[in-house]
């Protein structure tokens, strides 16, 4: 019983992280159709950031949380501008390769100028040590990891049905064309978006900085999972991809509990399985 | 922005001739570089063996996503099913002839490449990459769990290939496995040249071009990809067997996902649905690889990142399509 228990809610724990980081890329995905694998090296640079204002400047938890959010869009914007651009609408190919030389890059500038060891952000005395629910303690990093992910859904789900740029955002989803020929903005949807994926992504990165250690290599070995997150939630959908989290946190967590050995194989098996079954993920909606 | 490829140039060509003289020039070209290389490089065949088996990699890469437009980054799954296979013979079983061990590596790679065919080509787009990368993961986990029969993180060791034909020994010099390599690239090329320029290679581009058009005319799209997958399995099978032979140890990287971006890095360098581009894009890399990653290899990731963008950006051709357009445009002017 007590291994359930740890297993559920370290497995809740690590997919909302999941979902906090690859909502953004979801979400981009379904919007611009760009198949992004440097989502994670945003993550990663967030999780760079927080980590030498909190530890080396001794900056307070939420100022590096917000710092890492914001020097994280400051660089990622200008590469919005100059890069991802010119491959809105190009096939899949010339997407994979830039993204995936994007992320080479910044593994490579990572690793010159912060070394190849991994790095920690520091938690706050409120978030260490746990919480006793009276059967059994939970660690309170975990709880706070898991209510980020609840409130991250809720502020998304509020934002993309109930305002007014929910609608112009979801016009520009199914049609970018005809939004655009009723006078939505695009390019301003498009850059707002992106900014607000990329700051999820950081935000993400040092709220699972725990479970996700961030180190240069960051980047490649959790750019599958967060793909996997989006193909298997389908493109663009906010349940569809809170559903994909909890149910591969849960593979994964289980897998690393009871086959600590065999833990990766069997998640890859569980998602070659899922995609299989459905090609067009969970959620999924055809291509318009 | 397109990422163009030089299939366009190669279809208006005419195809008539199943072998014509470009091909026999061609083919002319490999030979002759090969024997350059030789007289440029005697102390470093080494080097050149692993550009060839890298080469028979990129080959086999092209055939799926330069003719059939599969975007895969799990493409070092077939090599590293050809090189164990082959490994695997010699070390447990004791198959030591060369040419037993390479026809080891190509069936293992054709069923490697059935396997990694019948899953890919089930989803497209984004699912199809991931699928390919869950794939290359997935062999690399197997590998490395199945220690008894890989080594593991080890490697393999104690593969012994016999003399070639039972003539001639492999060297320490590494002579014999570069010639070797050079045969059996030849080979895979000549044969590569038909099977692209057949009925069944021009199906396969139209497939590429629009699939639903090609169903709808009564082929069979997902057929036609599947059988592509085994031959280009059989391909990787054949750079991985020589990959076994040559270094005379498995390692795990040769299942690696940086394996296969590299690879895709490669084809797209040279120029994807050319076979001359698969080549071109591997010897330029690797070149380039072995004279900067040997200073550093972080500074080696990000330069191969910057590489890429710049392809992606001002020359979506590759070296050899924008060379090839380049000399067509010349050609058309006068």
């Amino acid at each position: 019983m007590q291994t359930v228990l740890s297993i559920a809610i370290d497995a809740l724990a690590y997919g909302m992280v999941l979902f906090v980081i690859s909502i953004g890329l979801s979400v981009t995905m379904g919007l611009m159709r760009v198949v992004n694998l440097a989502h994670g090296a945003f993550a990663m640079i967030g999780g760079y950031i927080a980590s030498y204002a909190a530890r080396d400047l001794g900056l307070a938890y939420g100022f590096a949380v917000l710092l890492a959010i914001f020097g994280t869009i400051i660089i990622a914007v200008p590469i919005e501008r100059l890069l991802y651009r010119r491959i809105y609408g190009a096939p899949e190919l010339t997407q994979v390769l830039m993204t995936i030389g994007i992320t080479f890059c910044i593994i490579g500038i990572a690793n010159y100028v912060f070394g190849p060891t991994l790095k920690t952000v520091p938690l706050p005395g409120e978030l260490q040590g746990s919480v006793d629910l009276g059967f059994r303690a939970i660690a309170t990093h975990r709880i706070f990891a898991i209510l980020c992910g609840l409130v991250v859904a809720a502020g998304l789900w509020y934002a993309i049905e109930k305002t007014a740029f929910g609608v112009k955002l979801r016009a520009s989803v199914d049609n970018a064309a005809m939004a655009a020929a009723l006078g939505v903005r695009t390019e301003i949807v498009y850059a707002v978006s992106f900014a607000v994926a990329v700051g999820l992504a950081a935000f993400g990165g040092v709220v699972g900085a725990e479970l996700l250690p961030v180190e240069p290599y960051y980047a490649l070995r959790y750019m599958v999972t967060f793909l996997v997150v989006v193909s298997v939630g389908g493109a663009g959908s906010i349940p569809g991809a809170l559903v994909a989290c909890l149910l591969l946190g849960a593979i994964d967590t289980t897998g690393r509990y009871l086959m600590p050995e065999f833990g990766e194989f069997f998640f890859y098996l569980a998602v070659i399985a899922i995609i299989c079954v459905f090609p067009r993920g969970l959620a999924g909606r055809a291509k318009g | 922005m397109t990422m163009t490829t030089t299939n366009d140039l190669i279809a208006t060509a005419p195809v008539r001739r199943r072998f014509g003289g470009g091909d026999l020039a061609g083919l002319a070209v490999i030979l002759l570089v090969a024997v350059i290389g030789y007289f440029l490089f005697p102390n470093n065949l080494a080097l050149l063996t692993r550009i060839i088996a890298a080469a028979l990699l990129v080959l086999s890469l092209d055939l799926v996503t330069g003719y059939c437009g599969v975007a895969t980054l799990g493409h070092a799954a077939l090599f590293g099913a050809g090189a164990y296979a082959a490994g695997i013979a010699s070390a447990h079983y004791g198959i030591n002839d060369p040419l037993a061990m390479l026809a080891f590596g190509i069936v293992a790679g054709a069923v490697a490449g059935l396997v990694c065919g019948v899953v890919i080509l089930r989803a497209h787009g984004l699912p199809q990459l991931v699928l390919s990368i869950a794939l290359i993961h997935l062999f690399h986990e197997f590998a490395n769990k199945a220690s008894s029969w890989t080594g593991g993180s080890d490697g393999l060791s104690g593969i012994a290939p016999t003399a070639l034909l039972g003539l001639y020994e492999f060297d320490l010099w590494g002579r014999t496995a570069y010639v070797f390599g050079v045969v059996l690239l030849a080979i895979v090329f000549v044969v590569l040249r038909l099977i692209v320029r057949s009925p069944f290679g021009m199906l396969c581009r139209g497939i590429k071009e629009d699939p639903i058009r090609i169903r709808s005319m009564g082929a069979s799209p997902k057929m036609a990809l599947t059988k592509m997958y085994v031959i280009s399995g059989a391909v990787a099978g054949v750079g991985g067997a020589l990959n076994a032979i040559s270094t005379q140890v498995v390692g795990l990287d040769s299942l690696s996902f940086t394996m296969s971006a590299e690879s895709l890095v490669m084809l797209v360098l040279g120029g994807t649905g050319s076979l001359f581009g698969a080549l071109t894009g591997t010897v330029v890399f690797m070149f380039f690889e072995d004279v900067v990653s040997a200073a550093n290899p972080f500074h080696w990731l990000t330069m191969v990142g910057a590489l890429l963008i710049a392809v992606v950006l001002f020359a979506p051709k590759g070296i050899y399509g924008t060379a090839a357009a380049f000399f067509a445009r010349r050609k058309e002017a006068q």
